[in-house]
């Protein structure tokens, strides 16, 4: 029978297991799409490229190794700290200081003959689209929700319809405790990241009357040394986060807040984890999301079996707190994305009475817009722009403004900028209350 | 010794050591109980074929740092291992697996102690099971031999030790957990938000007089005292008025909620310039969710209805503080009050004593409880601090295991088969997603067939070639006509693919959940699933079963 042959691709008798699954179909395979002759040689080929190099980013490393992927980059700006070695199993202790994507890169070179792969020391966003049209995939490890949101956006923009080439697949996890998330972005075809942000809302910030004058709870004695007691002694010029004296100080201060409170509950692990806002993390469910995310690479690669992202789920939620529990279903595109999608997005609860200033707060903290350092213009008429410096002083009154008095309406659509997603443009609709 | 000198020294002196800056991470995870917990285990892992989805395992054991752990594996390290397994590079090739595996797993954290077998001194597995330290955990991979996997069985049985059993192959994966008797935990980590109970329809004397004394005089209340009432309060006070105008009745009905939170609503004060109070929009929000009557959570009721079969497991400080509880319980008709107040708008010194009269109260209901453990055989050496923990989260104590062997385990898959196949066939009205079960059936035939894995690059080599109909005839002599299921069907022609060898991905995601879930028995913190977890990387989901 020809559907049973094996088609090795180099070293056939150390990938006798792969080659058995991604070269042969199985009752799955959409025979349409599966030619099992050409995988071997089509991944060997192919370009992967890895966004991360920490707790996932080396689990991710290692599977597309063992995946049958040979030329693999790898993006990560970080170096490793003492505190990745719980997890990040690439490192050792000697590593620490180091770059994580050179230490990392050169590790799964060493371990897995025949896998090159290309480590780059720096910020993605140092790469324009050329760098990353060499790809035929994305895979993302990252903690950061801009940084997403940032790779996410360039994917989208370099889709050209006529070109095939131009479609990049992203795949992207991520991890918190024993929970997790893994998601297959084919760029203007399925829902992408900007489409599902609000499934990742930012943790709500404390009023700031509540940290300088009632605080409650040991986190609000912690805010107040972080964002008031520090910038009026500033007991250093800079707060560096990792450095035990800043913390130490932090600390300190906060647990004197405590005192004259009565609050119990400020130690120095809390402080830590509040100030660097740590999420906690272990090899295990690591381990879980980035082969979740390179299985569904490792199908997209091979067309062996049917992946995520085509036709209907998409993302996959785990936890495993109570018990293991898996979610997979079909996130919709959005069309008021303001990456892949067409219209306006809504913008509810808008108080005609607020000023400038406090709508642009407000998109710092809503789950649906997430924008720290806002610029607005409306029908073509700048609002307010946080750049250069003599635009930002020419608009700077308008911050004290109420919406009223700009002549913005209800359901007005605003157009707004943001420097961390420079090539887009959000578009909102107003809807006051 | 060393606990009273440090709390001594100033904090400034003692930052995190170097082990709490490695382990940080996780500490925020299961804290220093659940660490020491690990550091004690002493794991065992008897692997076997394609042998990666038990070394993934060990490798996220390791890393958080397990006490120590041990690796029985009678094979030697050949070429497709080198594609498939990490913790394996070329020099290993043709050393003992066992050795080169726990080698390169040492590196990963010095911390950790490894052996191997078979080794020169201890060969055969059965005296590698009478020579060692008792292990925490054994955990054995498919393929196994019948004659090994019955020497583990008897291991576990003698020894009380939980048993694991992990299958991985092509895309598909299973894993077994076998605990020795009913497993209960206590400190079960519920969601934050699930565990507010501020006992608004029982509040107790001390509760009442602090809430009288704010709200007394609540409508001359300046804007700012006003603004600042804790919701606790407005929803105490305001109940009052309730039930003065309801027979002395509390809102019961979904409808009487809905009224009494527009009457919460309209006393908010809407003259001042915000428009409006946060902390009435707080309470009219919270009460749907704290008006409620105390009730019994499943997960108590079948630690409280659990028949003990074992007198040894019986006088266990678990269940003396449950039977203390259990009494407690028919005494109040209630729980003892686990004490926590979650974040409100308030005054500072308001909500602290707010804070401290739940506290109070909930230190009183464990004094009690404590009492009643005293009072009862074996209860004079009980910590009081697992009894305070006890209380703490009574309401979502969990109960694993539960349910001992009167049904065999051969006639329970039978049923549970049964009953997925059915509830298949209305899986689409219900948009429910469609059983897993046909991949552990399809697995099974090939749980034994330790010749399976052999690695020939031949694919239709005899060794390696085992058809989707053999596999069919295997699962018929499990479950008579499930051979016939279309969904088993296509399980064993994936499960025939695979040909025994594992894919690297789905055993590191499997070792992941193992993992996981060992800690959670380790830690005894978490919530372990009861019993099997199926896993499909065809459409990457899992489906926990009781089987």
């Amino acid at each position: 029978m020809t559907s049973d042959e094996v088609y090795p691709g180099s070293e056939p008798a150390r990938w006798v297991y792969l080659d058995r699954i991604r070269t042969r179909p199985g009752p799955f395979t959409n025979p349409d799409v599966f030619d099992g002759s050409a995988v071997a040689k089509a991944m060997e080929s192919m370009k992967v490229l890895v966004i991360g190099a920490g707790g996932l980013g080396c689990e991710i490393l290692k599977n597309l190794a063992l995946s049958g992927f040979k030329d693999i980059h790898v993006i990560d700006m970080d170096t490793i700290d003492i505190s990745n070695l719980n997890r990040q199993f690439l490192f050792r202790q000697a590593d620490v200081g180091k770059f994580k994507a050179e230490v990392a890169a050169a590790f799964v070179e060493k371990r897995v003959k025949g896998v090159k792969i290309t480590p780059h020391n720096c910020k993605i966003q140092n790469f324009d689209e050329d760098f990353y049209m060499q790809f035929q995939l994305v895979v993302c490890g990252l903690d950061s929700i801009e940084a997403r949101r940032w790779i996410n956006a360039t994917l989208v923009n370099m889709v050209d319809e006529d070109v095939e080439d131009s479609y990049k697949p992203l795949i992207d996890g991520g991890t918190e405790g024993f929970k997790g998330q893994a998601r297959v972005i084919l760029p203007t075809v399925t829902s992408c990241i900007e489409c599902q942000l609000d499934m990742h809302a930012p943790r709500a910030a404390v009023p700031l009357c509540t940290l300088a004058s009632i605080p409650r709870q040991p986190e609000h004695c912690i805010e107040w040394a972080h964002v008031i007691a520090w910038d009026k002694e500033k007991p250093f010029p800079t707060l560096d986060k990792d450095d035990p004296e800043h913390i130490t100080w932090l600390y300190q201060k906060a647990l004197a807040r405590a005192r004259e409170f009565n609050i119990p509950g400020v130690t120095y692990s809390l402080t830590q984890g509040v100030v660097k806002n740590i999420i906690p993390a272990i090899a295990a469910t690591n381990s879980v999301i980035a082969a979740a995310c390179c299985n569904e690479a490792l199908k997209i690669a091979s067309n062996c079996a049917p992946f995520l992202g085509f036709p209907d789920d998409n993302y996959m939620m785990y936890s495993g707190n109570d018990s293991i529990y898996t979610y997979t279903f079909k996130h919709e595109r959005k069309d008021d994305c303001p990456v892949c999608g067409q219209q306006a997005r809504p913008l509810p609860n808008v108080d005609p009475a607020w000023t400038l200033r406090e709508l642009l707060d407000s998109l710092a903290e809503r789950p649906e817009a997430q924008l720290k350092k806002p610029s607005v213009r409306a029908e073509g008429k700048t609002l307010y722009m946080q750049s250069p410096p003599g635009l930002e002083a020419q608009t700077r009154p308008n911050l004290d403004k109420t919406l009223t008095e700009l002549g913005l309406v209800d359901g007005q659509e605003i157009a707004v900028t943001d420097p961390a997603f420079a090539t887009v443009t959000f578009k909102f609709r107003l809807r006051f209350k | 010794m060393t606990e009273i000198v440090m709390s001594q020294t100033p904090p400034i002196l003692h930052g995190p050591s170097e082990k709490e800056r490695k382990y940080d991470r996780q500490l925020r995870l299961w804290a220093a109980s659940g660490q020491s917990a690990l550091e004690s285990a002493n794991i065992l892992l008897v692997n076997s074929g394609s042998g990666v989805v038990g070394v993934e395992t060990l490798k996220n054991l390791v890393l958080p740092g397990i006490g120590r752990f041990a690796i029985y594996d009678e094979a030697c390290v050949n070429e497709a291992d080198l594609g498939v397994n990490f913790f394996l590079d070329d020099s290993c090739l043709g050393k003992s697996r066992s050795q080169s595996l726990t080698e390169l797993l040492l590196e990963l954290n010095p911390e950790v102690q490894g052996t191997w077998y078979p080794n020169e001194s201890v060969e055969a597995l059965e005296s590698v099971l009478a020579s060692s330290p008792v292990f925490t955990v054994v955990m054995y991979t498919h393929p196994i031999s019948p004659k090994q996997l019955s020497l583990l069985e008897a291991y576990g049985q003698e020894h009380k030790t939980p048993l694991v059993a992990i299958h991985s192959a092509g895309f598909y994966s299973y894993f077994q957990i076998n605990l020795p008797g009913a497993f209960p935990i206590v400190d079960t980590h519920p969601d934050e938000t699930a565990t507010t109970d501020l006992r608004l329809l029982s509040p107790w004397p001390e509760l009442v007089a602090f809430s009288e004394g704010l709200t007394k005089d609540i409508d001359n209340l300046d804007d700012f005292e006003h603004g600042h009432l804790p919701y606790v309060m407005i929803l105490l006070h305001y109940l009052e008025r309730w039930k003065a105008t309801h027979d002395g009745k509390y809102p019961a009905t979904y409808k009487d909620k809905t009224e009494f939170r527009r009457m919460v609503q309209s006393a908010a004060r809407t003259n001042n310039p915000e428009g409006g109070e946060e902390n009435f929009d707080e309470a009219a929000a919270a009460v749907l969710r704290t008006l409620v009557y105390p009730s019994l959570p499943s997960g108590l009721k079948e630690v409280f209805e659990y028949q003990h079969t074992d007198p040894v497991e019986q006088r266990s400080g678990f269940w003396i503080i449950a039977d203390a509880v259990k009494k407690f319980y028919d005494k109040h008709q209630c729980l003892p009050l686990p004490g926590k107040v979650p974040d409100m708008k308030a005054q500072s010194k308001v909500y602290i004593q707010l804070q401290s009269i739940y506290k109070a109260k909930a230190r009183k209901d464990a004094a009690e409880i404590l009492e009643t453990v005293r009072s009862m055989p074996g209860g004079q050496n009980i910590d009081p601090a697992e009894v305070e923990l006890f209380c703490k989260n009574a309401a979502f104590v969990k109960l694993i295991n539960a349910t001992g062997g009167k049904i065999s385990r051969a006639d329970r898959l039978r049923a549970v088969a049964d009953q997925e196949f059915s509830s298949d066939q209305t899986a689409e009205l219900t948009l429910s997603p469609l059983s897993l079960l046909p991949i552990y059936l399809a697995l099974q035939p090939t749980a034994h067939m330790t010749g399976l894995y052999s690695s020939s690059p031949d694919a239709n080599a005899a060794a390696n070639a085992i058809s989707a109909d053999e596999i069919l005839r295997g699962v018929a002599e499990l479950v008579p006509g499930a051979e016939q299921n279309e969904r088993v069907i296509q399980a064993a022609r994936e499960v025939a693919r695979a040909g025994g060898g594992e894919l690297h991905n789905i055993a590191a995601l499997t070792g992941g959940m193992v993992a996981q879930e060992m800690i959670k028995i380790i830690t005894k913190q978490y919530v372990p699933i009861d019993n099997t977890c199926v896993f499909d990387g065809v459409a990457s989901r899992c489906q926990v079963l009781r089987l």
